[in-house]
């Protein structure tokens, strides 16, 4: 049995191992956030925080996240929007919005180890994300509003 | 807008083993869901007290309904459309409740392609608003006892102004409900000037949703009891499964069944590719399963299929007579009297939609009907093929449809949601098909790989005095009859026989090419090769004429025009010629203004660094854009600026349409830094991100200006215009920067990247 947080409340798990995270909070927990997109790291749309940590959830097995603590976008706030979701929405990034939940966790993982990040800074931390709507611009000014600069 | 209704009538979403907090997040989507329910069609605007059209309705409590009837997948118009009816019926926005129909022909043509939903619905969408506000008013002024005449609305209330009495929508719901609906002819459409949000815009209606991972896509849809399926196709089109193993699979823990699919009777159309699906209680014990089913196939006549092959082939047509489709004077005997001749081969290779959401439906059948939830762009296409596949009636196929996780055309093609039909009949459940990315790079309908032959002579002042101009490709009506081998002119029109130039002699002509994949409508389709080869054949003849590339271009274009396509199959997207004629002015207008906002000719370009221009009308929508490109010793290409400037008639959203233009530029981009889909014996090579690359943060245009030429005349296209003028302007960018000419996409065939 493999025991871990998910967004706060403790979970156990007694299924296969090696499932990936992704499935499990999406099939098993209902957690629909967090996307699938390609299965191998490759997108970003699944990614979630472990240990507080941007985490590709679609590589990332069920073993390895034992007696750790998984935040999804489900969990990000408990109290209304956090401020990267408002900037999200003050930029109006999103077009058919599948991947910005993983941009989203992405994005605040960035500004939880950066506070104001340089243009190129942003462009490497973001660039395991893939939007094919080409939101990227907007991506960009938002993570910029949310760090408090002035667009 | 969060606000949710009649939950407990659902049974979406509400699975035992279902966190809490995911439970209602999709209700509001979905109108009553369960299977059993009499009406299945029916929306809240249905049962409102004021229901005088199928997209509208107002209850008592001022709420106003407005049913979406085309599909959400990312261009806003779930909004956009909904904003024209709230606009001419003066309701408050923030009043309005926005429902997802499911598919009905009751809703006119619900297929999301095209680029036409505001084109098409325009008037639809105000004459709905009208026909409320005509009524509310009506009888206010009966209550009243004034002349209609004299009362007018004000957000959500009417207003008579001599005896100051104001009356709430809500107010006047029932009262209004007992009157008839008024003619077309009773309707009085409000003049631009007390436009409201037309031509404001007004972000998306699931804004919050989309950033909270609330919004329900597809992927997200779970009812009680499904079960997941993930299938192996024939890796081949047309493939049929020799034998597998039924033993192995069922060993992986959660998988409970293998189901073969037949294979599709020709042509492929929408049916489902068939193949051996595997049935698990989850999508990742179902993917497990499916690697252990050592599937052996019989390939079929398309193994003979070689992409490399099949290019010299393509080419080697180009150089011969083809069938003309559109002819101006004399090109050969031109060419005949000598001068300086110019000759180009164009290719673009095919390519995949690769949508951030892959493939994926649910479907119940019970009771000899069919329910589905999908992310479908054409849920009306998908009630025929599920109800072709189970033998039963179109009527008895409910499709509701998600959110879009990406479409770009890829989606109006219902095979996998047919799929899911299919299975659910065999199974006895719900049955959820999950397409893996591989699934969806491998098995797409790709937009059809094209070759161009270019010739023109030149006059003495630089100008063409003969152009020839042969396209070949497999066209899209291959998936319908497999022995079409010629472009139809529904697409041969898009930037092929509609050559915006004023020329003496001129020549088209388009050769057969036989599909052996599955050929579809991608963003912007065959404007993308068509553009590609007239706008960068047309700066290399710039360029030998020795000529600037913008004034050029003007040149070309010529004087402000109808074109004549007298002798022409033009079937001009669907719109009449006379409402949307084939303006050279204003494309001319576009290629100026965007020559200015660029800047061209006067800024300074240093070492590696160039600007490119095209222009291209599609869709109805007049564009022109200008790239500016950095490219470095290692051949690594920079775009650090574009600027697009638009002329889409009308334009009812600007800020979701600017999003549109950005967004074009980076699919624009993905095309022609890495767009490439291959085959090697009928198998395609690429699979995932790692061999079909598409466009990252740091591979981007660092800035796109966005454009909007203020317009009255009607509304056109929004969504694929921006790509084709891109992709073209990209391309003479790179020549400018490096001397480099793109002939052949994408540019890692050139050493750069």
């Amino acid at each position: 049995m493999i025991q871990l947080k998910v967004n706060d409340a403790e979970q156990s798990f007694t299924g296969e191992p090696e499932m990936p995270l992704l499935w499990y909070l999406r099939d098993v927990l209902g957690l629909t956030g967090s996307k699938f997109g390609c299965g191998v790291g490759l997108c970003g749309a699944c990614t979630v925080h472990v240990n507080g940590q941007a985490t590709r959830s679609c590589v990332t097995t069920m073993s390895s996240v034992a007696g750790k603590e998984v935040t999804t976008i489900e969990g990000l706030e408990s109290n209304g929007l956090h401020p990267v979701q408002k900037a999200w929405m003050q930029i109006n990034v999103p077009q058919c919005g599948y991947c910005q939940v993983g941009q989203v966790m992405q994005a605040v993982a960035l500004l939880n180890s950066k506070k104001k990040p340089a243009d190129h800074e942003i462009d490497e931390a973001m660039s395991g994300n893939i939007c094919r709507c080409g939101t990227y611009q907007r991506i960009r000014a938002a993570i910029k509003a949310a760090a408090g600069e002035t667009i | 807008m969060s606000a949710i209704e009649n939950v407990s009538r659902r049974r979406f979403l509400t699975g035992g083993i279902i966190a809490a907090g995911a439970l209602v997040l999709g209700a509001r989507y979905y109108h009553k869901l369960s299977s059993g329910d009499k009406l299945p069609h029916d929306t809240n605007a249905d049962h409102a007290t004021l229901h005088p059209s199928v997209y509208l309705g107002i209850d008592p409590d001022g709420t106003v309904w407005i049913v979406a009837g085309r599909s959400e997948m990312g261009t806003t118009s779930r909004t956009t459309l909904p904003l024209i009816v709230a606009d001419e019926l003066d309701a408050d926005w923030k009043r309005v409740k926005i429902e997802q129909a499911i598919g009905d022909k009751r809703y006119g043509d619900q297929n999301t392609d095209g680029s036409h939903s505001i084109r098409s619905f325009y008037s639809a969408m105000r004459e709905a608003g009208a026909t409320a506000r005509l009524m509310l008013i009506q009888a206010a002024a009966q209550q009243w006892g004034v002349p209609a005449a004299e009362c007018e609305t004000d957000l959500h209330v009417v207003v008579h102004r001599s005896t100051n009495r104001r009356a709430g929508y809500g107010e006047l719901a029932n009262a209004a409900a007992k009157l008839p609906v008024p003619p077309k002819t009773a309707l009085k459409l409000k003049p631009k000037s007390a436009w409201r949000y037309v031509g404001k815009g007004q972000v998306s209606y699931d804004l919050e949703a989309l950033v909270t991972g609330k919004a329900i896509y597809g992927m997200d849809a779970r009812v009680d009891g499904m079960v997941y399926a993930s299938i192996e196709h024939p890796p081949v089109l047309g493939g049929k499964v020799k034998s597998y193993d039924d033993k192995e699979p069922l060993k992986v823990a959660g998988v409970s069944q293998i189901i073969p699919i037949d294979p599709f009777q020709q042509a492929p159309a929408f049916q489902p590719l068939g193949g051996i699906a595997v049935i698990a209680d989850n999508t990742w014990a179902a993917f497990q399963g499916r690697k252990k089913l050592n599937v052996t196939w019989d390939n079929g006549p398309n193994e003979g299929y070689n992409s490399d092959v099949y290019k010299n082939e393509l080419r080697a047509t180009s150089h011969n007579p083809c069938k003309v489709v559109r002819n101006i004077g004399d090109a050969d005997a031109a060419f005949a009297k000598g001068g300086k001749v110019y000759e180009a081969d164009y290719y673009v290779p095919l390519l995949a939609h690769a949508s951030m959401e892959p493939m994926v439906a649910l479907a119940e059948f019970k009771d000899g009907k069919a329910t589905i939830w999908a992310p479908t762009q054409n849920p009306q296409g998908a009630q025929d093929t599920v109800a072709k596949e189970l033998g039963i009636a179109k009527e008895d196929v409910i499709c509701h449809v998600t959110l879009l996780g990406g479409g770009f055309g890829r989606k109006s093609k219902p095979d996998y949601v047919a799929e899911a039909a299919v299975l659910s009949k065999k199974v006895g459940r719900p049955v959820k098909v999950v397409w893996t990315r591989e699934d969806d790079i491998k098995f797409d309908y790709y937009n059809a790989v094209a070759s161009m032959y270019m010739k023109a002579a030149l006059g003495a002042n630089g100008k063409p005095t003969a152009w020839l101009q042969r396209s070949v490709f497999p066209p899209i009506p291959s998936i319908f009859d497999v022995n079409a081998v010629y472009g139809d002119p529904a697409h041969l029109q898009q930037g092929w026989t509609d050559i915006p130039y004023d020329l003496p002699n001129l020549r088209i002509e388009n050769g057969p090419a036989k599909a052996h994949v599955r050929i579809g409508w991608l963003r912007s389709v065959a404007n993308i090769y068509h553009a590609f080869g007239i706008q960068c054949f047309t700066d290399e003849l710039a360029h030998a004429a020795g000529r600037d590339p913008v004034d050029y271009l003007l040149d070309l274009i010529g004087e402000p025009r109808s074109i004549d396509f007298k002798g022409v199959e033009y079937p001009n997207y669907g719109a009449s010629m006379d409402e949307y004629p084939w303006e050279t002015g204003r494309l001319r207008r576009v290629t100026q203004m965007v020559a200015e906002k660029s800047g061209w000719g006067k800024r300074k370009h240093g070492k590696g660094a160039g600007i490119g221009i095209a222009a291209h009308k599609s869709f109805l929508t007049y564009v022109a854009t200008v790239v500016e490109v950095e490219v470095n010793d290692q051949g690594v290409v920079r775009i650090p600026r574009v600027d697009t400037v638009l002329d889409a008639g009308l334009v009812v959203n600007p800020e979701a349409t600017r999003a549109q233009f950005e967004g074009a530029a980076v699919f624009g981009t993905s095309v022609v830094r890495t767009g490439e889909i291959t085959a090697t014996k009928g198998v395609i090579d690429q699979s995932n991100f790692q061999d079909y690359p598409v466009a990252r943060i740091n591979e981007v245009p660092a800035q796109t200006n966005v454009y909007i030429v203020d317009s009255d005349a009607p509304p056109a296209g929004v969504g694929e215009p921006g790509v084709p003028p891109f992709v073209a302007a990209f391309c003479n960018a790179i020549f400018a920067a490096t001397g480099k000419r793109v002939r052949d996409l994408p540019i890692t065939k050139l050493g750069l990247s």
